[in-house]
């Protein structure tokens, strides 16, 4: 094994636009988006609002020391979505070629045409589109060529195989790095792009044999890729998982308190948001419908949203809709403050949108003085999830049944690993139930939360 | 040929491309020692139409088109892809994606390029067999037929959609394979409420045809007719019970089951990186005799099926577990070629801008020889699943979920209470040896499956007969 190869990325057409940052890609965009609007215009749009996207990275993977995968990833997209009146249309496609715009256009202005006339369609109040655009630094290109990458992949699996001989085999570790740019525009004239970044680093390694194999995984992203952990840490806590889960066993059927793991627990998070989603309100699919300052959650959970937020995954100054984004409580003191709305939802409800088009930004959920440690403490016994397997969540009715592995703990100490169970309840209790939110927050995704515990759940197992 | 010149005008003509600028970047591909090596081109054309409300309020259109190169030296992949379908652009792909070979076998692996194989579907445009007009009045008469069966329907949701999608397939010996694969799908789903409890069902189906399929056999007004019927049991429905007990599965979609349980276990990339705790288990008994299952995408018009994989090479019926005997794993080209064995068809790709991947197409159980009455009969204390929602795997530990939405108590051999869903979950490679009936009466189904690998989503198809499992665990509240 040598963890050398000649690889080379040359600059190319390929990656013709990578890494470019600058205003004058920014504009390119604008004119083609500019066009779409102009030619919806000219084909009867009574309004329309379209979007351009030019997104170009490269991923690498490696296994067992060697490469085992180089894609140099190229994609663009447009969209319009056009207005006769009330009814809609929408069409997209990855042709930017002048006659292809035209026929886009044509194409989303004939579904219009036939599609129902919705009270309700059209674009956001004027007075609600973004007017002020801070640098959210969200843009930070990485200069890494094939083979370092190559070489950081290798490094990471490195540190994973190395770190201790139970690790028995690997699927390998990867490195990405991404750039892209986004523009979008409206026929009220707002016209704005922003160009961002986004860089990962991953690992999953194997320990045990036969019936008694497990794997686990890590894993790094950042849009900055000087904020990514380094190679050898993410390949060590890789390891570490796995290593954890060895010998796992069932429960006997129970009841007793759960700790969601904060990878776990942004979960719970995000079927609250998907509850209080304007989609399902207006569609009363929702297990909580009219629950609009009301308590949904015990009294000192706070949730909020954070979009501008200097550097994090989730900013944005405005949202898929050209709505500014708010920051704003949408939980306090346990009682839901607001919905989570786009333009149509709102006026679907009566309401005013939320900036929400295409969903939360850095929602953050306060933490309490809690470590991990003590979260263990605060539970003393009971079950900690770090795995959960399906979609076992009804959204109508809150009915929640999912498969979870982790780790039984007894009197604050973790004891053994468990698989093949299940954890059930429903979600309008578990949130009222939740007992303490831990300060161990998972900063990789949109939803910001430590580890979250849930007084009692149903266990089904052996 | 007339299909593969209906391609070739598609997607080479409609870019000023030629037959001999594919031997260009081919050449350019073969000029270090590969492996293998090949060129897939796309071009896909995908609408939808969605009814809420009453109102069709919505529709979108998309295309989509491009090309993706790939050169494999032993286990290395090069890949690159652009929606640009023009030379340079192809040659410098091509170019980039050669630097992976450092040290190639300079090894020509003869497959045997098949000259023709069975047309699964027409080649034929789905978005364009029915009028626009009269996609949205098939809408509105399946909104107000359904609303018509049950005066607690508080709202109906419907939605059609359909993909005609043609590719190119060029491989490094010079053999052109053409497909056209068109693929529709509707949905029906209800809410409805009884005493402020609010339930909902769901139904749909599709195949690989045209919009008429859902017009035959009344099959648009049936999915709403089962979205009802599911949405009114549910609303009897008490708390599911938790813990291991015997398990009844229903026909058709309950095969999810197989697709979890043990078909992503038997694809070809996990064992021969022995990542699957099916590995090197070929021989091995991993069920009870009564199970033989298979995964096979020669189905005409299955959501599942294809006449050719995306490598190019036609599908087939591939026996995975014999009367409880393992016997073989699914296979794209790369895997087959390091395990030594031959491709069955299963090299799939969500898009041009993907790398194949071993993934199934239509995988289900052949039928056994028990009534289902005799089934139910024979269990004292159980639960009979008959619809599930999603599932997932883990394919190292074996363990898998599948989630019922649909599912009842049996009591003394009788069907009695709906009970709410529930997650199960079980082990793959045991739990079909607690499989002690099974049904004559195996059934696909309907069409509507997606499978997700890899972050690539690919339609599928599962079925089985009844089946009876002594022991799996249930998740319900109810303990």
């Amino acid at each position: 094994m040598n963890g050398k190869s000649d690889f080379n990325l040359a600059k190319s057409l390929l990656n013709r636009e990578f890494p470019v940052q600058n205003q004058a890609e920014i504009n390119r965009l604008k004119t083609v988006v500019q066009q779409l609007l102009d030619e919806a215009k000219q084909q009867g749009a009574s309004a329309a609002e379209a979007a351009f996207s030019v997104d170009n990275g490269l991923s690498v993977s490696a296994r067992l020391g060697e490469v085992e995968t180089v894609e140099f990833h190229c994609d663009q997209g447009i969209g319009v979505t056009v207005y006769f009146g009330q009814q809609k249309g929408t069409a997209s496609t990855n042709d930017v070629s002048p006659e292809s715009l035209k026929e886009t256009v044509q194409a989303a202005c004939s579904i219009a045409r036939y599609a129902s006339a919705d009270d309700y369609a059209g674009l956001p109040d004027v007075s609600q589109l973004a007017t002020e655009f801070p640098d959210l630094d969200l843009n930070h290109p990485w200069s890494v060529d094939a083979e370092q990458a190559i070489a950081l992949a290798i490094e990471c699996e490195n540190a994973a195989r190395g770190y201790d001989a139970a690790i028995s085999n690997s699927e390998g570790a990867s490195v990405s790095s991404h750039q892209g740019t986004r523009v979008f525009g409206n026929s009220l004239g707002f016209l704005q792009g922003y160009q961002s970044s986004r860089h990962s680093i991953s690992c999953s390694v194997l320990a045990g044999s036969g019936d008694a194999m497990q794997r686990d995984y890590w894993y790094s992203v950042a849009r900055n890729a000087a904020n990514l952990q380094s190679a050898q840490a993410v390949g060590e806590k890789a390891a570490l998982r796995t290593l954890a889960r060895l010998n796992a066993r069932s429960l006997s059927t129970r009841q007793c308190p759960v700790l969601f793991a904060p990878e776990m627990a942004s979960g719970l998070i995000g079927a609250l948001i998907g509850a209080i989603s304007g989609g399902s309100l207006y569609r009363k699919s929702s297990f909580l419908l009219d629950s609009l300052n009301t308590q949904v959650l015990p009294d000192f959970v706070r949730i909020h949203e954070q979009p501008l937020l200097i550097g994090a995954l989730g900013s944005a100054s405005y949202d898929g809709e050209g709505v500014a984004t708010q920051t704003r409580d949408i939980v306090s003191e346990g009682i839901l403050r607001g919905y989570v709305l786009s333009t149509y939802s709102a006026k679907k409800l009566g309401m005013q949108s939320t900036g929400n088009a295409g969903g939360v930004h850095n929602l953050t959920v306060e933490t309490g003085s809690n470590d991990f440690a003590a979260m263990l403490k605060l539970m003393n016994t009971g079950l900690l999830v770090t795995e959960l397997m399906g979609q076992g969540v009804n959204r109508v009715t809150g009915d929640y049944s999912r498969g979870a592995s982790g780790f039984w703990v007894e009197n604050g100490v973790i004891q053994y690993p468990v698989e093949e169970i299940t954890i059930a309840g429903n979600l309008k209790t578990m949130l009222r139930n939740i007992v303490a939110i831990g300060n161990d927050v998972d900063l990789r995704g949109n939803i910001r939360t430590g580890s979250i515990l849930v007084e009692q759940m149903a266990i089904a197992g052996e | 040929m007339p299909l593969l010149e209906q391609v070739k005008h598609t997607i080479l003509a409609a870019n000023g491309l030629q037959t001999q600028d594919i031997d260009r970047v081919m050449a350019t591909l073969l000029s270090v020692p590969v492996d293998a090596a090949d060129i897939y081109f796309q071009s896909s054309h995908f609408e939808s139409w969605s009814l809420e409300g009453g109102i069709v309020k919505e529709g979108s259109h998309s295309i989509d088109h491009g090309a993706g190169v790939r050169v494999v030296s032993g286990d290395k992949t090069g890949f690159a892809y652009s929606d640009r379908i023009e030379l340079p652009i192809l040659l410098e792909a091509a170019n980039n994606v050669k630097a992976i070979v450092k040290h190639g076998q300079n090894v020509q692996h003869k497959i045997a390029t098949p000259q023709s194989w069975p047309q699964l579907y027409q080649p034929l445009n789905p978005l364009k067999s029915l009028a626009d007009q009269d996609k949205i009045d098939l809408l509105k008469r399946v909104d107000a037929a359904t609303r018509k069966l049950d005066s607690r329907i508080e709202e109906v949701m419907v939605s059609l959609v359909a993909a005609y999608d043609n590719v190119l397939i060029a491989n490094q010996d010079g053999s052109l394979v053409a497909d056209v694969r068109p693929l529709v799908r509707m949905n029906v789903s209800v809410i409805m409420v009884e005493n402020g409890r609010r339930e909902q069902g769901s139904m749909g189906g599709g195949s690989r045809s045209d919009y008429s399929y859902f017009l035959e056999n009344d099959r648009a007004f049936e999915y709403g007719r089962e979205a009802v019927r599911q949405a009114q049991v549910n609303l009897q429905a008490e708390a599911a019970p938790a813990g291991n007990m015997t398990v009844v599965l229903g026909p058709g979609w309950p095969g999810i089951l197989l697709h979890e349980a043990i078909g992503h276990g038997l694809e070809g990339d996990f064992n021969r990186k022995g990542t699957s705790a099916f590995s090197g288990r070929v021989g091995e008994r991993v069920a009870s005799d009564l199970c033989t299952v298979v995964d096979d995408g020669t189905l005409a018009g299955r959501r599942g099926s294809l006449s050719v994989d995306d490598e190019g090479t036609p599908t087939q019926n591939t026996v995975l577990i014999e009367k409880g005997i393992l016997k073989g794993y699914m296979q794209d080209k790369l895997n087959a070629r390091l395990m030594g064995v031959n491709p069955t068809g299963n090299g799939r790709r969500e898009s041009y801008a993907h790398l194949p991947m071993p993934r199934m197409t239509n995988t289900y159980m052949l039928p056994g020889e028990s009534e289902p009455e005799e089934i139910i009969r024979s269990v004292k204390k159980g639960l009979y699943a008959r619809n599930f929602g999603g599932g997932q795997v883990d394919i190292t530990s074996g363990k898998f979920v599948f989630s019922a939405s649909e599912a009842y108590l049996i009591e003394d051999g009788k069907i009695t209470r709906p009970v709410k869903g529930a997650t199960l979950i079980g082990n793959g490679p045991d739990v079909l040896t607690k499989v002690s009936m099974v049904g004559n009466d195996l059934q696909l189904d309907s069409g509507v499956g997606t499978c997700g690998k890899d972050g690539q989503s690919v339609p599928v198809g599962v079925g089985q007969p009844t089946l009876k499992i002594d022991g799996l665990t249930v998740g319900g509240t109810n303990i």
